[in-house]
């Protein structure tokens, strides 16, 4: 969920035999993207509001607003999960600078999906906890929002240093485990058509065959195993 | 000009972003970079939530136009089985419709309802009655002077509406097909046409919908027929042209678009026993002690309200209903 990788520059190949006007430009900056991610991960709050205030979200506004914070969650938690294989496919680096930001927006998501279904009954822990204990959909959604907990709170470059990078490595593999309770979720939460929890499966399936895929490779480099989490 | 180079560039003829990227050090024109950045920003903003936006948004109908005209009322006074709470309005009860034959999202049906051509439609009756027939739906509508009932209607996902119906009881209808005294069930099946009912391509439910109830729940006086919602004619999405109305039920038992009424002998088995055994049975009466298997029953939200309010036993037609099942185990014929 955090960015935990070295950032390189790129070494600025100079192919020998051409002019010595080559191209000598730092790479682009990109510090417009983090803040275009979080902006472009919040405009669906801002949607929401404006459809809860318009009437657009229908004649059950509260479960429009409950399914839909739990499916941007499930989203932003895929998004987060793919950047690592993007980057390992492409070579990109953008997709490394993003995650963390996709993994906050995720939990906050999350967050704001655990307030609506706590505002639906009333801010009732009973009711709370009884969903909890008894009913296994409500058991893998709420186990997924806490596992999300530690991962928020270790997303900081600070959480990479202070744990060092294999332990936060270890620890941000919960991740997995929480987009699999969350799709769980998903699944024993519709009614009947399946179709669409599956297609997140799917999705989470062939990004968790990915790491395993890509994990090979990996060289030793130093005391550790570095691997990209 | 020693290090000019072999190939003919002369710095002085480029125009500044020519000189800004072929010459080493030369200063990236700030204003570009500016420019260049703000248009990424915007682009990604724009892109990654219209792309959130496109997955996980469902909107919902703003208004759903009424169809057909409206039946001739008079005002009447409130019968002995109507609710007098506010009754949902009829856009609201019209835009939220669980009607999977339309499609499975709640605004699909207002959408989707124009594909359904409720006329002409004929109703086959059949089974353990006198006289087998086909009859044509405005014929059977003739048969009976048109009531109104205003019933409080709970589906099995925990919401609730109040329903101004219009129809006639069903006890009226099996009396007049004259059922053998063989008949204890009656079935319904719901039309099978992929052409107006577009949502049957999809297995989701085995098609045709088909829902039954024990003769004796039919005869009960709130057992109902309705052909019309808010005093004008029943809009496809409600399940027209044709629909039972089981009140003390959850919703999924008034089945929407009948085609076919069978009288029987043995217990029929229904779309949703089929579906999910284990979460709706023959009965589904309104039961706030007896949980699905996923969620409570004990509250539900009345739609256009925003907190909940507690589920009533037979959805508060105990009085009327309980007595059908005296003796039974309600959680094991749930």
């Amino acid at each position: 969920m955090s960015v935990g990788e070295a950032r390189q520059t790129p070494p600025t190949a100079k192919a020998p035999g051409k002019s010595p006007y080559q191209p000598k430009r730092k790479a682009a900056s990109l510090g417009w993207l983090v803040p275009a991610v979080t902006l472009g991960g919040l405009l669906p709050v801002a949607v929401l509001i404006w459809d809860a205030y318009t009437g657009a979200l229908g004649a059950n506004p509260i479960q429009r607003a409950t399914l839909q914070t739990g499916l941007l969650t499930l989203t932003l938690l895929v998004a987060s999960l793919a950047c690592t294989p993007i980057r390992l496919l492409t070579g990109w680096k953008w997709p490394a600078r993003i995650r963390k930001a996709l993994g906050l927006l995720a939990f906050g998501y999350a967050v704001l999906h655990f307030l609506i279904y706590l505002f639906d009954h009333g801010f009732s822990l009973g009711v709370m906890f009884e969903d909890v204990l008894k009913r296994p959909f409500v058991t893998v959604g709420f186990t997924a929002l806490v596992l999300l907990v530690p991962l928020a709170l270790t997303s900081g470059k600070n959480s990479v240093k202070k744990l060092g990078f294999q332990k936060w490595t270890r620890l941000h593999q919960l991740v997995y485990l929480a987009v699999a309770f969350g799709a769980l979720h998903y699944y024993w939460g519709v009614k009947k058509d399946h179709v669409p929890p599956l297609i997140y499966v799917g999705v989470i399936a062939v990004l968790f065959a990915l790491r395993f895929i890509k994990r090979k490779p990996t060289k030793k480099t130093g005391p550790g195993k570095i691997s990209p989490a | 000009m020693s290090n000019e180079p072999d190939n003919n560039i002369n710095p002085n003829n480029m125009n500044p972003e020519e000189r800004r990227i072929l010459i080493p050090g030369s200063p990236i024109n700030p204003r570009r970079e500016f420019l260049r950045s703000a248009a990424l920003f915007t682009g990604t903003v724009a892109a990654l939530g219209g792309g959130l936006e496109v997955l996980t948004r469902r909107p919902g109908v703003g208004s759903a136009e009424a169809q057909g005209t409206a039946f001739a009322q008079a005002a009447r006074p409130l019968g002995p089985y109507d609710t007098k709470e506010a009754v949902t309005s009829y856009q609201q009860a019209t835009t939220y419709n669980n009607f999977y034959e339309l499609g499975t999202d709640k605004a699909d049906p207002a959408r989707n309802a124009a594909t359904l051509k409720p006329r002409p439609w004929t109703v086959k009756i059949d089974g353990e009655v006198k006289k087998p027939q086909t009859v044509d739906i405005d014929t059977l509508q003739s048969w009976f002077p048109l009531e109104d009932r205003i019933y409080r209607m709970r589906c099995v996902e925990g919401w609730s509406m109040v329903m101004p119906w219009l129809g006639f009881p069903l006890a009226g209808l099996i009396r007049r097909l004259e059922p053998t005294s063989k008949a204890k069930y009656i079935q319904f099946t719901a039309l099978l046409d992929t052409k107006q009912f577009p949502g049957q391509k999809s297995n989701v439910l085995d098609w045709p919908y088909t829902e039954a109830l024990r003769l004796d729940e039919a005869l009960n006086p709130l057992a109902f027929m309705a052909v019309g919602l808010h005093g004008k004619v029943l809009p496809g999405q409600n399940g027209a042209p044709l629909r039972l109305v089981v009140p003390w039920k959850y919703g999924f038992k008034g089945i929407k678009s009948i085609v076919k009424i069978t009288l029987t002998e043995k217990q029929p088995k229904t779309t949703w026993m089929l579906a999910a055994p284990s979460e709706y049975g023959f009965y589904a009466n309104v039961n706030p002690d007896v949980p699905h298997p996923r969620w409570s029953q004990a509250t539900e939200r009345r739609i256009g309200e925003l907190g909940r309010r507690k589920t009533l036993p037979f959805n508060g037609y105990a009085d009327e209903v309980a007595g059908l099942y005296k003796g039974m185990d309600l959680r094991k014929n749930f």
